[in-house]
C-alpha cells in the first residue's frame, strides 16, 4: 500500500480505537453512505509509488521544460524574472510559517500576524495608501476584487478600463464583472499609453472606477495627472494596477490621487512558478478600508498590556457577513505575502531603487540596440519603464522559434494575446528585460535577433 | 540578548539608515541618469521608506518570528474542517525543481512539455477521484472554486435559455457558500438543517422550483456527518431543474470510499491545501481545482491543457468559456505538490487515508464524549463537533476552552463552527497523527474538563504559557491600527 510512511497508525492502533469505539470493522464507520454510491473496487489511479521513483519521474517531467536558470528570460507580460536573494526562499521555507493555517488562535501565530503586519506596512509604504489588506489572489483577481469594492461603494454598475490594462486581467474582469450586470466600457490607446481626452470623456456620473494598469501591458508607463479630479468629481474612484518593483523608482499611485492600488506581488520574491502561486495586493485610501476584501492584520494590546497582532475588522468577511460579505475570499496567498515582506526587507530601501533603475536602464539600452536592428523598430515612443514593443521584420512566431533555437526565451509574440492588436499579422513582440540579465546576454538577444534565419 | 518585555521589535525598528540587505546584479550596461530616460515628472522623489536591516538582522528577525508560530511540523492542529495533515517533505522538493519553479508562464508551449503534461494528468486524477468528466486547475482557493463552479452553472442554465437566480444553501454551510452565491450576483435561499443534521427534505422541496439555480452541499456537511438520504437530495434538486455543487472542504472523508459525482452532484471544488497535503502558509496559497459533469464541459475556464499525439498545448478557443478565473493556470506549484501526493499513495493508500481519518475522528469523538456534549449521536466522518463542556462553572464558554488549550502546547479545534452549534468544538485528528498524539490530546481535553468544574479561572485566565496573553481584539476593530508609520 502506498504513504504508509504518512500513516502512523498501526494494526494495533485500529484495533484499540476499534474496541473504544465498540465495533468490529472501520467498515462500519461509513455506514451512512448508500451502498448504492459507495465505490466498488479501487480508484482508477497509477499504483503508488515510492520516494524514489517518484523524484524520478518527476526530475524527468522538469526536464521537459526549459527553466530561465538555463535560459536566459527576456518575457514579462505579468510574471517577471527577477534576481531572488537566497535568504528570501531559506526564510520563507522555515515550515513553522509554511506549515500554519490562518491565525485564528492570535497567541500562538505571533510570528505569522507580525510579518503580515509587516507585509501591510511595507505595501503602504510603497503605494503611498494609507491600509493595505494581507494578501488576495493574484493581479488580476485583485483588480476584479476592487472593481467589486468600487462598485458597492458607489452603488453603480459602470467601470472604465483601459486598453493597456494586461489582456489577461480583462478576462478575468469580464468574467467577474458579467455575473454582477457590470458594464465594462474600454478606452483605447494613443501611443501606448490611454488616450487622455477619451478617457475623461468616458467618465460620467454612472461611472463607479476608472481602472488603469502602470507600467501597463505594453510597457509603457502612464500618466494618470488629472484622472483622479474628473472621476472624484463625478462621485466616482480611481483604480490602479501597480507594478511594484517599478514603484522603486516611479511616482506611487498615492501622489495621482488613486483610491485603490492592486497589482501583481510575483515579483517581490516569488519564482515563476508557470503562473502561481502569485500574490495579489490591495492598499486603500482609509475612508475605504472597511469596504476592503481579504484578511487584515492589526496591531493591539493582550491584558498586561503587551503590544500584540490580531485578524481584525472581521465584520467584512464571510465567516461573519456571510452573503452581505464584500468577498467570498477565504484562503489567501498569506506564506507569498510573507515572502514579499521578506524580499522587500533583503533589498530594503536603497536596494528596491537600485533594482527598479536596473531594470529601466538595461531595458532601455535593450529597446535602442534593437530599434537600431535593420527592420526593427519601437512600436510606441511613450516613457516605458522595462518592457517595449518591438515591431518585426517577418512574423513574431518565426522570430520566436530562432531565439528558443538559440536557446534564448523571450518575447511575447502578441498575436493572440490582444484584441488592440486584432489587425496584427505577428508582427509585434513584447520585450521584457529585468536586473537579472547581463550585458552580454542583452548583445547576444540582439544578435540573435540581427541575424539571418 | 532579546528585549526585557519580551516583545519582538519590528522589523522597521531595526532599520538603521545605509544598512544593507543583499547582494545585487551589477550595472554593465553603459550609465545614464534615469531622467534621461524617464521624464521626471513620472519619477518618484522619496524612496519608499522600507527598512535597512544587514542580511544577518534579516534572518535573525524572520526566524525570530517564525518561532513564535505554531504550525504542523512543531504539534498537534485538530483544526477542524481545515485537514491539518502532515505535509510532506518532498512534495517541497519537487515543486523547487528548476525545471518547475523556474519556468514562465508564457513560454512557447513546446518548451513546457513536461508542466502541461502534469496538468493534464492532474485533471484526469481529480476528475476520477471526484467520479466527475472534466476539471480545472484554474481556481486557487476552495472560494475561488465556489465561484468559478457557480459560473458554471449559471453558464450552463443560461446556455439552455433559462434564468435560474437562486441556490440553496443549508443552514449550516460556511461562510464562503452564501458569499460566493452574492459574488455572482444571485440570491441565497437557507434552509434549515434537520434535528439529525442532516438535510431537511421537506424544506429542501419548498425552496426548489424553478428558480433554483443550484443547491451547495458538503457531504460529510460542515457538522461531519454523512448525509444518507444524498440520492434524495439529487433526484429533488435535478427534478427542479437545479445542479448540485459539492464544497469539497470535507473530501477526506471520501477517498476511494465514495465519489461526489456518484452521489449526484454536478460540480466538485476541492480544496488540495486540505485533502491532498499541501501546506496551509498560513491562510494560503490553497488550490481549489473544479471537476464537473460532461453537459458543462463547454463553460470551464481557458486555457484548456489539450493532448494531440503525445503533444500538449493550452487552448484557448472555446467560445462557451466562462472566461478566465486567475491571471494565468492557477496554483501550479500547489497541484503540483498534490499530483505527487496522489502518486504516492496510490489508490489503496488514500482510501486508507480516509479509513484512518474517520476512524481518528470517532475515536477522539467517544472518548471525549462523557465531558463534552455531543449534539448528534451518531458515527461522525472526519471530524466530530461537541458543542462545549458538559459541566462548567457558570459563564465558561468553548473559547475559554480553546485558550487554555494552548497552555498545553496544542492547537485548539476550530470554535464556534458551524454556527448553528451555539458552542461547537469541531476537532479534526486527520489520519498522520499517531494514536499516542491523539491520546494526549484526550488527556489534555478531559483534564481541562475538569478544570473548567474545579479551577474555572484558569480557563478565563489563559493563555498564560504563550508570548501574549488574550488580546484585546474588541480595541483593534475599533481603533485600526493596520500599519507602522515613522515617528509615531
Amino acid at each position: 500500500m502506498g504513504g504508509q510512511h504518512y500513516l502512523p497508525a498501526t494494526e494495533e492502533d485500529r484495533r484499540a480505537m476499534l474496541d473504544s469505539i465498540g465495533i468490529q470493522d472501520a467498515e462500519e464507520l461509513f455506514a451512512d453512505v448508500p451502498p448504492a454510491i459507495r465505490l466498488k473496487g479501487d480508484l482508477t489511479l497509477p499504483a503508488a509509488m515510492s520516494e524514489l521513483a517518484l523524484t524520478a519521474h518527476l526530475r524527468k517531467m522538469a526536464a521537459r521544460n526549459s527553466d530561465v536558470d538555463s535560459m536566459p528570460c527576456f518575457l514579462g507580460a505579468g510574471a517577471y524574472d527577477h534576481f531572488i536573494p537566497a535568504v528570501v526562499g531559506d526564510l520563507a521555507g522555515r515550515s513553522e510559517f509554511y506549515t500554519a493555517y490562518t491565525q485564528y488562535q492570535a497567541e500562538i501565530s505571533q510570528g505569522g500576524l507580525q510579518a503580515l503586519w509587516e507585509y501591510q506596512s511595507m505595501i503602504c509604504e510603497l503605494t503611498g495608501l494609507d491600509v493595505a489588506n494581507s494578501s488576495l489572489y493574484d493581479g488580476a483577481t485583485a483588480l476584479a476584487e476592487a472593481m467589486n469594492m468600487a462598485c458597492g461603494i458607489t452603488g453603480r454598475r459602470r467601470i472604465v478600463i483601459s486598453a493597456g490594462i494586461h489582456p489577461f486581467y480583462r478576462r478575468v474582469l469580464a468574467t467577474y464583472a458579467y455575473d454582477l450586470g457590470i458594464w465594462l466600457e474600454v478606452v483605447p490607446l494613443a501611443n501606448g499609453v490611454t488616450d487622455k481626452q477619451a478617457l475623461l470623456a468616458a467618465i460620467n456620473p454612472e461611472t463607479a472606477a476608472v481602472l488603469l494598469q502602470t507600467p501597463n501591458f505594453f510597457g509603457c508607463i502612464e500618466n494618470l495627472e488629472g484622472v483622479a479630479n474628473q472621476i472624484h468629481q463625478q462621485g466616482g474612484l480611481l483604480v490602479a494596477a501597480v507594478n511594484p518593483i517599478s514603484l522603486g523608482i516611479l511616482k506611487p499611485p498615492a501622489e495621482y490621487g488613486v483610491d485603490i492600488a492592486v497589482g501583481e506581488g510575483q515579483m517581490l520574491g516569488l519564482g515563476l512558478n508557470f503562473g502561481g502561486p502569485y500574490l495579489g495586493f490591495m492598499a486603500v485610501r482609509e475612508k475605504l478600508m472597511r469596504r476592503m476584501p481579504g484578511r487584515i492584520v492589526g496591531r493591539t494590546v493582550d491584558r498586561e498590556g503587551r503590544s500584540g497582532f490580531v485578524l481584525t475588522l472581521q465584520a467584512r468577511e464571510q465567516h461573519i457577513r456571510r452573503d452581505k460579505a464584500y468577498s467570498n475570499i477565504c484562503s489567501n496567498e498569506g506564506l507569498c505575502a510573507l515572502t514579499a515582506a521578506i524580499y522587500l526587507t533583503a533589498v530594503g530601501k536603497q536596494g528596491l531603487v537600485k533594482v527598479a533603475a536596473l531594470c529601466a536602464e538595461k531595458a532601455h539600452y535593450a529597446a535602442e540596440k534593437i530599434a537600431a536592428l535593420p527592420g526593427y523598430r519601437l512600436e510606441f515612443t511613450s516613457p516605458f519603464f522595462h518592457e517595449f514593443v518591438v515591431r518585426t521584420p517577418v512574423p513574431a512566431r518565426q522570430i520566436q522559434a530562432r531565439l528558443t533555437s538559440n536557446r534564448i526565451i523571450g518575447g511575447l509574440d502578441l498575436a493572440g494575446t490582444d484584441s488592440v492588436f486584432a489587425d496584427d499579422h505577428g508582427g509585434r513582440m513584447l520585450f521584457c528585460v529585468t536586473e537579472k540579465r547581463s550585458k552580454e546576454e542583452i548583445d547576444q538577444l540582439v544578435s540573435v535577433l540581427g541575424g539571418e534565419e | 540578548m532579546t528585549s526585557s518585555n519580551n516583545d519582538q521589535p519590528l522589523i522597521f525598528e531595526r532599520s538603521r539608515s545605509g544598512r544593507v540587505g543583499a547582494s545585487l546584479p551589477v550595472a554593465d550596461v553603459p550609465a545614464r541618469s534615469l531622467d534621461q530616460i524617464i521624464p521626471q515628472e513620472l519619477l518618484r522623489t522619496a524612496a519608499a521608506d522600507l527598512p535597512e536591516v544587514s542580511e544577518g538582522e534579516t534572518v535573525r528577525h524572520y526566524t525570530a518570528l517564525s518561532q513564535r508560530n505554531y504550525s504542523v511540523d512543531t504539534g498537534f492542529y485538530p483544526l477542524g474542517s481545515c485537514t491539518m495533515k502532515y505535509n510532506p517533505k518532498v512534495n517541497e522538493k519537487i515543486a523547487q525543481l528548476p525545471g518547475f519553479a523556474k519556468i514562465h508562464p508564457l513560454q512557447p508551449d513546446e518548451s513546457v512539455q513536461g508542466a502541461l503534461a502534469i496538468m493534464h494528468e492532474m485533471q484526469t486524477y481529480l476528475a476520477e477521484i471526484a467520479g466527475m468528466d472534466a476539471c480545472t486547475l484554474q481556481p486557487v482557493a476552495g472560494a475561488h472554486g465556489e465561484l468559478t463552479g457557480i459560473k458554471l452553472i449559471r453558464a450552463f442554465h443560461e446556455s439552455r435559455g433559462e434564468k435560474r437566480t437562486q441556490v440553496i444553501i443549508p443552514d449550516s454551510a460556511h461562510g464562503t457558500n452564501p458569499a460566493t452565491v452574492s459574488m455572482n450576483g444571485m440570491e441565497v435561499v437557507e434552509i434549515p438543517s434537520a434535528a439529525d443534521g442532516g438535510v431537511d427534505l421537506e424544506a429542501l422541496r419548498k425552496a426548489a422550483g424553478p428558480k433554483t439555480a443550484a443547491f451547495m452541499l458538503t457531504n460529510p456537511n460542515t457538522l461531519g456527518l454523512f448525509d444518507p438520504q444524498i440520492q434524495e437530495i439529487a433526484a429533488i434538486v435535478h427534478a427542479a431543474g437545479g445542479l448540485l455543487y459539492y464544497d469539497g472542504a470535507n473530501a477526506n472523508a471520501i477517498l476511494g470510499i465514495t465519489r461526489p459525482g456518484d452521489m449526484g452532484f454536478d460540480v466538485v471544488h476541492f480544496n488540495l491545501h486540505k485533502t491532498f497535503s499541501t501546506p496551509h502558509g498560513g491562510g494560503g496559497p490553497g488550490s481549489g481545482p473544479v471537476g464537473v459533469k460532461k453537459p458543462l464541459i463547454p463553460f470551464l475556464p481557458v486555457p484548456i491543457v489539450q493532448c494531440k499525439d503525445d503533444v500538449y498545448s493550452l487552448s484557448y478557443d472555446h467560445p462557451l468559456s466562462i472566461g478566465k478565473v486567475h491571471s494565468f493556470y492557477g496554483n501550479f506549484a500547489i497541484y503540483l505538490r498534490a499530483y505527487a501526493y496522489i502518486r504516492t499513495m496510490g489508490p489503496d493508500g488514500l482510501k486508507q487515508v480516509s479509513k484512518d481519518a474517520v476512524l481518528a475522528a470517532n475515536y477522539v469523538l467517544k472518548e471525549l464524549a462523557a465531558d463534552y456534549k455531543v449534539p448528534f449521536n451518531r458515527y461522525c466522518m472526519h471530524e466530530c463537533v461537541f458543542d462545549g463542556l458538559r459541566e462548567a462553572a457558570p459563564g465558561i464558554r468553548t473559547l475559554d476552552v480553546a485558550k487554555r488549550i494552548l497552555d498545553y502546547g496544542c492547537h485548539p479545534p476550530t470554535i464556534y463552527f458551524p454556527l448553528i452549534i451555539h458552542e461547537a468544538l469541531m476537532v479534526e485528528p486527520t489520519e498522520t497523527e499517531s494514536k499516542e498524539t491523539i491520546d494526549r490530546f484526550i488527556a489534555m481535553m478531559r483534564k481541562i474538563a475538569k478544570e473548567a468544574v474545579e479551577q474555572p479561572e484558569l480557563l478565563t485566565s489563559a493563555p498564560h504559557n504563550t508570548v501574549v496573553k488574550r488580546l484585546d481584539e474588541v480595541l483593534a476593530a475599533r481603533k485600526p491600527d493596520l500599519r507602522w508609520k515613522k515617528n509615531v
